[in-house]
């Protein structure tokens, strides 16, 4: 039996919906038992979303006012006390489990694998490296733990209608009060979330300036889709950090990706890959990114993109 | 003293386009050109900035990998960074053993601040400032956009998901910077020069006594599957009507 503790990420009592893709990668693990940990302040709407989702057999709520907002130096230990009577800790490969599983796998003693995409056995996984320009398969040794973040945009999520039974162990551990939350700055929004929307329009250095980014806002509220932006459009401020799609930004797979006035780097290529239709609007015929792109249009953005709005 | 250790992992320059080893062995490395992994220029950047403003005193800069990187480490001492340290050990140590590694290295140095990159842009693992924090006991700040300092703490701004968090930690902390922390400067010609009189010290992953056996087996490495290059659509009215053609909007 493979026992499986996957990290909850929730927000505003919100359960992420990378979990659910936590538990769809988890269940490919033959002979799986899925526990899902709630680590919270109130938690009991986050652990009954956490109930519901299919393929799990239990819920840990852990109750705590230190928990929220979460701070990973205050998770860790709790989750390493819990994973005890476990063989794999799963987390999320969002900020939030990048942050924490780490340093959960230093306390096991365990080695983690960073961004799994596919598991072939409860061992033995595949996950990209060198900004996804290879895939290894990676064998983990046996009778240890096994500690790992999930590329969430490699998995479908799994359905509702579950009952799970929810439980709330008492854990004695210390927890530490050197780091303390001061405050997030959340741009409040009323597009679809980038890491699970369906269609996304993404804007590049082309653009050149704030106010001229409001292009690829305007097309993607058209769209109903969110808007992403390259590394060079959030670096010059056109675009805030959390739009940010590649290697070191957000990695999604939509239905529909449109890129505008984006070159193609890898960096940024890497985040876009699984995404089913990519589309590029670019003045330069020769951009990298029409080697990727299942529709390219050369021409200059500021034309097209207000002709494309007119036509939807 | 007060000390900065920053990390510097040597790796595949970010401007090369990484190719799979026909039998799967590996990437390969021939004639590739191989630079700082770009965080950890903008960790040593970081690190100075703060000696110059007064806030430390010395920054020492460390890596873990082959005899090799000495060039590196020498051009992070040109940079700015006081001394190096090399812990000479094969290519390929798992984060766990450098975290180990850089332990032994605070044990030693007593840093007030250590900052690593958030990820080398080899493995893409992201994972040796969270466990070296963990090892340490200490509190970490990922992803950091703006790092404080104001006695004994660091007041530090995170890129998240959701947009920028700011945390507080007590110092001594685990800092690991994200690419907006800052842009490193350019290295200058004098400055090669004073820095091959820079200390740069070389030690031995096993006099350290670190295990340095990987714990993870990689049994093999594949190209990823190419998309498919598709079509070019002449105007505005081609691109939607294909689109809706195939239900795409
Ligand atoms: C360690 C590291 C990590 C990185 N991580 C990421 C990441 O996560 N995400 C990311 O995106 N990048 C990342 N980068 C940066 C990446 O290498 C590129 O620099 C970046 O993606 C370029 O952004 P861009 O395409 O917007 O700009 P450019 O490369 O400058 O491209 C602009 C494009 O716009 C076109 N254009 C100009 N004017 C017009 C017009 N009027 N109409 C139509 N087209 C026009 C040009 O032909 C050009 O192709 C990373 C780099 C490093 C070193
Ligand atoms: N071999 C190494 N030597 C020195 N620092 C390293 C080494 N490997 C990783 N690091 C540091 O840890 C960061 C994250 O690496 P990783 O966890 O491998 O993604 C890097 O940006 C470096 O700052």
């Amino acid at each position: 039996m493979n026992r499986i503790l996957i990290v909850a990420e929730h927000n505003d009592g919100k359960l992420s919906p990378s979990i659910a893709k936590c538990v769809s990668c988890a269940s490919s693990i033959p002979d799986a038992e899925i526990a899902i940990a709630v680590l919270a302040r109130d938690g009991t709407t986050v652990a009954a979303a956490a109930a519901a989702i299919k393929g799990v057999a239990r819920v840990q709520l852990l109750q705590n006012a230190a928990n929220e907002p979460a701070l990973a130096a205050v998770l860790a230990p709790q989750v390493a006390r819990l994973a005890a009577g476990y063989s794999h800790v799963f987390g999320p490969s969002t900020t939030f489990g990048k942050d924490l599983m780490p340093r959960i796998a230093a306390l096991l003693g365990a080695p983690q694998l960073s961004d799994v995409m596919a598991v072939e056995s409860a061992t033995r996984f595949r996950r990209p490296v060198y900004a996804g320009n290879a895939i290894a398969t990676v064998e983990a040794p046996a009778g240890r733990k096994i500690v790992a973040t999930v590329r969430v945009a490699s998995f479908q999520a799994a359905e509702g209608g579950g009952s799970a039974p929810v439980e709330t162990p008492m854990l004695d551990v210390k927890l530490p009060q050197t780091t303390r939350f001061i405050s997030v700055s959340a741009a409040r929004s009323d597009r679809p979330e980038l890491q699970s929307a369906a269609r996304v329009v993404s804007g590049g250095r082309a653009l050149g300036s704030a106010e001229n980014f409001a292009l690829i806002q305007r097309l993607a509220d058209r769209l109903g889709a969110a808007v992403g932006a390259s590394r060079a459009a959030v670096d010059a401020g056109y675009a805030p950090n959390e739009m940010q799609v590649g290697q070191t930004g957000k990695i999604i797979a939509p239905e529909l990706y449109v890129a505008i006035g984006i070159s193609g780097a890898i960096q940024h290529l890497t985040g876009i890959k699984d995404a089913r239709t990519i589309v590029a609007i670019n003045k330069d015929a020769e951009a990298p990114i029409f080697e990727v792109a299942d529709y390219g249009l050369v021409g200059d953005l500021f034309t097209l993109v207000p002709e494309i709005e007119k036509l939807l | 003293m007060r000390k900065i250790l920053v990390g510097l992992k040597r790796v595949i320059d970010y401007n090369v386009r990484v190719r799979v080893r026909p039998d799967g062995s590996g990437v390969v490395t021939d004639g590739v050109k191989l630079s700082a992994n770009p965080f950890d220029e903008i960790a040593l950047e970081e690190a100075i900035r703060i000696r110059e403003r007064g806030e430390a005193d010395e920054v020492i800069v460390a890596s873990i990998g082959p005899e090799e990187v000495q060039q590196q480490l020498r051009n992070a001492l040109a940079m700015g960074a006081d001394r190096a340290i090399l812990v000479k050990a094969d290519a390929s140590v798992e984060p766990t053993a450098v975290a180990r590694a850089l332990l032994k290295l605070i044990q030693k140095e007593s840093p007030r601040l250590v900052i690593l990159g958030k990820q080398a842009i080899d493995d893409d693992c992201s994972q040796t400032g969270q466990m070296l924090a963990a090892f340490w006991d200490r509190p970490q700040a990922t992803f950091a956009s703006k790092i404080e300092l104001m006695g004994d703490v660091a007041r530090v701004t995170r890129e998240v998901d959701a947009g920028l968090e700011t945390i507080e930690v007590d110092l001594p902390a685990v800092c690991t910077t994200d690419l907006r922390l800052n842009e490193p400067r350019y290295i200058k010609l004098p400055d090669i020069m004073k820095a091959k009189k820079k200390p740069l010290e070389i030690v031995d992953m096993a006099a350290l006594g670190v295990d340095a056996t990987p714990l993870l087996k990689v049994l093999k490495y594949e190209a990823p599957p190419q998309r498919q290059k598709g079509v070019m659509v002449k105007d505005a009215a081609e691109l939607v009507a294909a689109l809706r053609h195939k239900g795409l909007v």
